[in-house]
């Protein structure tokens, strides 16, 4: 009996406590799938996971490309600098929007100098150095962490127009 | 996973079938060169139509395959990239530069015909 | 009586001082959720009659408010049962479509939901009238929960909202952005007007889409109808002019005013490698002269970067 009321009470106190405010990682989540990457054959099975899943949720081709890219430039930068990694992919919904979350993350060297590799040279990347900016011109939001030595972990946010 | 590469005439035409990892994409990109020096052919189309993605790796390998081929005396042209393909390729930032490109395989056709008559 | 036990009395809740307070509070809920379940009818009555008095929901009829507010009653009722918010939420959310389009206002959900809440709390006060420290107590335990209730409801409606609004201006930004087939393998696309990032992207799609569609192997960009682009308008133009080159479409830029061609200049795209004529009309002539160009000495690997 009291296992059960204790139960009830926190949930009723639940409806007590004045709304928090929302911050990103509140977003309810869904599915996820993590593709653990090693080589670069996991690179496409990556691309594919995501893509399907954004195709699952509704996106448009227009966005799944954009999608697939990110996560094969996210993976391929596992493969180049960290070795080995993983992409996570989680569907999400929050506020009545329904989005993807991408997370590309390695315990590899890191980054030393972020604010370079963020650095955006539009005009003279032609597809070289980590491409952090170009992946972050695809998705709707951007972050990233990297500590030199201990690895570095992006994420990234599309929501569905 | 091999890419068929078919000859017709001067030019060879590669047809990508699904998507390739990053060692098939080399391993295509050593015998397209290879058949292009073994048939002495003028050019080259590559039909990209069934990428989904056209990546960082894609686009170099694709570059450096059209620099070893007209080292060759060749000249290549792509077909088949998708609009929302395209649209991605620009947003990452990534260039084909040097590389001639081609709405389809009938207008990649023209387009080599249009190349090749300049050295006539 | 041992501890834990609740005694019912006339008045309805007396409640033991050794139960710990969270315990209290279940046991006041469950007190209330009985009795709002009870005056069910009479209860839902007064509020859709309120309803009609403070002339709020004037775009339903009396009987399709009636039928709402049985469902937000019942609703209400089971969320400050089950101290849940989702099947409220979801509910909110669904009503929400339904009456939208009816053109039901923001202020007229908050001011239905507030109505509820008061002749609910009115009925707590008549019921709980001759104990003055119970009906705080059931106060206590009520008003948040039905605050929060009110706030869920009107948060869930202007979401709704805000999500019809997005799909509308989507809708007519691909209304306004025509890509006109002109000759064969020649497109045409006239900006006019002031453009988003938003709007910028769905030109660029819809481009490409025509691209294809139309085999178009020269495309005629107008912008003599831009006053002024920013960085990131100006990035997304070359951006267009890439991506359709990749489609194998030549892109002359005209109408480049000016400002718009030091805009360019300012953010590094090298205009002599991108090809603009002053005019829509010269735009054209040199669109049909590249179409009919059998052999194009200039025609080397594309240049156009």
């Amino acid at each position: 009996m009291s296992a059960t009321v204790a139960n009830r009470t926190e949930r009723n106190l639940s409806l007590a406590t004045p709304a928090a405010p929302v911050r990103r990682g509140d977003a309810d989540e869904g599915r996820e799938c993590v593709v653990p990457i090693e080589a670069d054959t996991d690179i496409v099975k990556a691309r594919k996971q995501g893509r399907a899943m954004g195709a699952e949720l509704g996106f448009e081709a227009g966005d799944l490309a954009m999608i697939a890219t990110a996560i094969s430039e996210l993976a391929r930068n596992i493969v180049l600098y960290a070795g080995r990694g993983e992409i996570v992919v989680r569907v999400l919904h929050h506020q009545g929007r329904q989005g993807i979350l991408l997370i590309g993350r390695d315990e590899g060297p890191g980054i030393a100098d972020l604010s370079l590799a963020m650095r955006d040279g539009y005009s003279t990347s032609g597809g070289l150095g980590l491409g952090l900016p170009g992946v972050r011109r695809l998705m709707d939001e951007f972050h990233i962490e990297s500590t030199p030595g201990k690895g570095t972990s992006v994420t990234l946010w599309k929501w569905k127009r | 996973m091999e890419v068929p590469i078919l000859k017709q005439g001067p030019y060879l035409i590669a047809s990508i079938q699904s998507a390739l990892a990053d060692a098939d994409l080399v391993q295509f990109r050593d015998a397209l060169v290879e058949k292009v020096g073994r048939f002495r052919s003028r050019g080259v189309i590559v039909d990209v139509t069934v990428l989904d993605v056209m990546d960082s790796f894609a686009t170099r390998t694709l570059r450096d395959l059209s620099q070893m081929i007209r080292l060759r005396g060749a000249e290549t042209v792509i077909v088949g990239i998708q609009p929302e393909v395209a649209f991605a390729m620009v947003q990452l930032g990534l260039r084909l530069e040097g590389v001639g490109t081609a709405l389809d395989l009938e207008e990649g056709l023209a387009f080599l015909n249009r190349m090749t008559r300049i050295g006539d | 009586m041992s501890r834990g036990q609740i005694a019912m009395g006339e008045k309805g809740v007396t409640l033991q001082s050794t139960l710990p307070e969270g315990e209290k509070e279940f046991v006041l809920l469950r007190e209330l959720v009985s009795h709002l379940r009870g005056n069910r009818t009479q209860l839902r009555e007064e509020w859709a009659r309120r309803i009609t008095q403070t002339q709020l929901l004037t775009a339903m009829s009396q009987e399709e408010i009636f039928a709402e507010a049985t469902s937000v009653y019942d609703n209400y009722v089971e969320a400050l049962e089950t101290g849940t918010l989702e099947a409220l939420q979801a509910y909110a959310r669904n009503l929400s479509e339904r009456i939208i389009p009816r053109g039901v206002e923001t202020h007229e959900v908050v001011g239905i939901v507030l109505l509820l809440r008061d002749v609910l709390a009115r009925s707590l006060f008549s019921k709980y009238r001759s104990d003055f420290a119970l009906l705080n107590r059931i106060l206590d335990a009520y008003e948040p929960a039905a605050n929060r209730i009110a706030n869920t409801v009107a948060v869930g409606f202007v979401q709704e909202r805000e999500r019809i609004i997005r799909e509308q201006q989507e809708a007519i930004r691909g209304l306004s952005t025509p890509v006109l087939q002109v000759r064969e393998r020649l497109l045409i696309l006239p900006i006019i007007g002031a453009i988003d990032p938003q709007r910028a992207r769905q030109l660029t799609e819809q481009l490409l889409g025509a691209i294809r569609t139309n085999r178009a192997k020269v495309v005629v960009i107008d912008i003599t109808g831009v006053v002024a682009i920013d960085t990131n308008v100006a990035n997304h133009l070359v951006q267009t002019v890439e991506a359709s080159r990749l489609l194998g479409a030549r892109v002359i830029v005209t109408g480049l005013s000016p400002k718009i061609a030091q805009t360019l200049v300012t953010i590094g795209v090298d205009l002599s490698k991108m090809n603009t004529v002053g005019d829509l009309q010269g735009g054209i002539e040199e669109a049909e002269r590249l179409l009919s160009y059998k052999v194009a000495p200039g025609d080397a690997p594309e240049e156009l970067t």
